[in-house]
């Protein structure tokens, strides 16, 4: 049976929060599809409101502490990302920035990324397009057409055409097509591979 | 199996009462530290090279000329010497001056350096920060071994019909360390040349470097300098001791969380558990360090950061007062337990001159770049 892995980041600072709410429905519309297609899903789901310390020390010494060298080991090696976070002051949060920060720049080469954010009004929506996407598409991922805004209404509104189910759905097939077509979990990346045309005298050198 | 201490030379508030030391006087610091290394029985003092505040080292060579002057046994080396931003002419000439004066007790470990401003202030871009170590030194190493050099690279002016001044000491280059944190193009450059590698180790966990000590060792045997666990490997710590464990906590801890690299952020514990800063009883140290085989295979070199952070002159001669009387000896009887006998000890000048006659008859020579390698 085919599988692919799936990494869900939540930059949710409250518990239970919205955010996650969001990333668990985008998770499991997404998953849906896949299976439906006979692709068996893992998904890691991480929180980032239990690694807001080791972010920020890795901020500061330059390492990842073990649990989120594991967390990025999730999400750098995975065939999908969704990624959610609040919006705070008319972008992503700070903590949902520190832990891409933290990324090395390459590593998110080629993955499909669902993007998601939450927030009290809908006025904030376009973030997910002038903020967030942008920086996804700087790290090469592959973002999805679709990304998907919930605002406080959302949660109460009916189950019509262009309501937050419909954009549930739609983005998640988006990336279960994206995903069905990666291999990215079943790459071996060598942390040693040296540049294109490398020479350890250089140049000139070896005149 | 050598021992030793390495510094920043960084000049930082004492975080207990709040009293910073003038350049002055932490320069003169720098040279008891560096005399007291050599009165406790450690075998090399290597000093930084920096060119911005805090920090005072900008010019090593001169320092640890002045240390060679009041040393009989030291080896004085760097830590790192800036190979991009400084010109490799003024390298080989300067560490040739200091080999003559100290009578070969030198040598010399090459750096990249990670401080934006420098690379501009020096005429360099960060950008080029590999390939400017890899061509500066590939002309370095030539003009120690040739007496005159034609040569044309990228970054530096052409030579035609140079010879560097003095010639290397007994006609055998200082003994060169590649420094390098996370690059393999710097192993990768060590194991061609058969050269050193040093790991700093000391802001990170060991299982990155234990990779990219274990990538160096298999590149140098792919170059044909001898088996893997022949590369002449090199490493970093830190550690501050009291009798008592619990004492060495309470007094490292203020510095610890003050400290300009990795102060504010994990704990002192996080920060012992994930690197190999050890604080606590002299034995915890020698369990620490004795351990460092079991990862890094046998090594040649072990050098400590003890005195940076704010420690005061007074504390840091106390710590190297035990490093040197109680951890160092019951390591270098650890470390020579079951030491095969074809791995090369830590180099000297003597060593060098040794290998030197020994293979008088070939030409001095690297090896053959094969094609994608």
């Amino acid at each position: 049976m085919t599988t692919r892995t799936l990494a869900v980041v939540s930059a949710g600072l409250s518990q239970p929060s919205s955010t996650r709410l969001l990333a668990d429905r985008l998770t499991e519309a997404t998953v849906d599809r896949l299976t439906e297609q006979g692709i068996e899903v893992k998904v890691e789901v991480i929180e980032l409101r239990d690694l807001a310390h080791d972010i920020t020390n890795n901020l500061l010494t330059g390492f990842p502490s073990p649990k989120l060298d594991a967390a990025l080991g999730a999400v750098t090696a995975a065939d999908g990302l969704i990624a959610v976070t609040p919006i705070f002051t008319t972008s992503y949060s700070g903590l949902f920035k520190s832990f891409l920060d933290v990324i090395e720049p390459t590593a998110l080469t080629d993955l499909p990324v669902l993007i998601g954010a939450t927030g009290g009004t809908e006025r904030h929506s376009l973030a997910l397009d002038y903020a967030i996407r942008p920086v996804f598409s700087y790290l090469h991922a592959v973002v999805a057409p679709t990304a998907v805004y919930a605002a406080s209404s959302d949660w109460g509104s009916a189950a019509a055409s262009g309501t937050l189910p419909e954009r549930i759905g739609r983005a998640a097939g988006e990336l279960a097509a994206l995903m069905r077509e990666s291999d990215r979990s079943s790459q071996v990346t060598d942390p040693f591979a040296l540049p294109a045309g490398f020479s350890p005298v250089g140049g000139f050198g070896a005149q | 199996m050598q021992f030793g201490i390495f510094t920043v030379s960084d000049v930082t508030t004492d975080p207990t009462n709040g009293t910073t030391p003038t350049e002055h006087e932490r320069i003169k610091a720098l040279v008891a530290i560096g005399k007291k290394a050599e009165e406790v029985g450690l075998d090399v003092f290597a000093l930084g090279e920096h060119h911005n505040e805090p920090f005072v080292s900008s010019s090593p060579t001169t320092t640890l000329a002045y240390i060679a002057a009041q040393t009989e046994k030291l080896i004085l080396s760097t830590s790192t010497t800036l190979i991009t931003t400084n010109d490799p002419v003024k390298i080989a000439e300067d560490f040739a001056m200091l080999q003559h004066l100290a009578d070969g007790r030198v040598d010399v470990m090459l750096g990249r350096g990670n401080t934006g401003p420098v690379y501009p202030w020096f005429g360099k871009d960060i950008r080029q920060g590999i390939p400017l170590a890899i061509e500066n030194y590939a002309l370095l190493h030539r003009l120690w071994r040739e007496d005159v050099v034609d040569w044309q690279g990228q970054f530096r002016t052409p030579l035609q019909g140079f010879t560097s001044t003095p010639r290397p000491l007994d006609g055998v280059a200082p003994f060169v360390w590649h420094g390098s944190i996370r690059s393999p193009e710097i192993a990768e450059q060590a194991a061609f040349y058969g050269d050193g590698f040093f790991a700093n180790n000391i802001f990170w966990p060991k299982e990155h470097y234990m990779q990219l000590i274990n990538y160096y060792r298999q590149r140098f045997e792919h170059y044909g300098h001898g088996s893997a666990d022949q590369a002449i490997v090199g490493l970093g710590g830190q550690a501050f001791m009291a009798k008592k464990s619990q004492d060495a906590v309470t007094q490292f801890r203020p510095y610890f969380d003050n400290a300009p690299v990795y102060g504010h952020g994990p704990s002192l514990e996080e920060f012992t558990e994930q690197t190999p800063l050890t604080v606590g009883s002299p034995q915890e140290v020698i369990d620490r360090y004795a351990g460092m085989r079991e990862h890094f295979g046998d090594y040649q070199r072990q050098l400590f950061l003890m005195d940076h952070a704010g420690l005061p002159l007074k504390t840091v001669l106390e710590q190297l007062d035990i490093l040197g009387e109680e951890v160092v000896p019951v390591l270098r009887k650890e470390f020579a337990k079951d030491r095969p006998a074809h791995v090369p000890d830590g180099p000297t000048h003597e060593s060098l001159v040794l290998a030197a006659s020994t293979t008088a008859l070939e030409p001095t020579s690297v090896p053959e770049l094969v094609e994608g390698v």
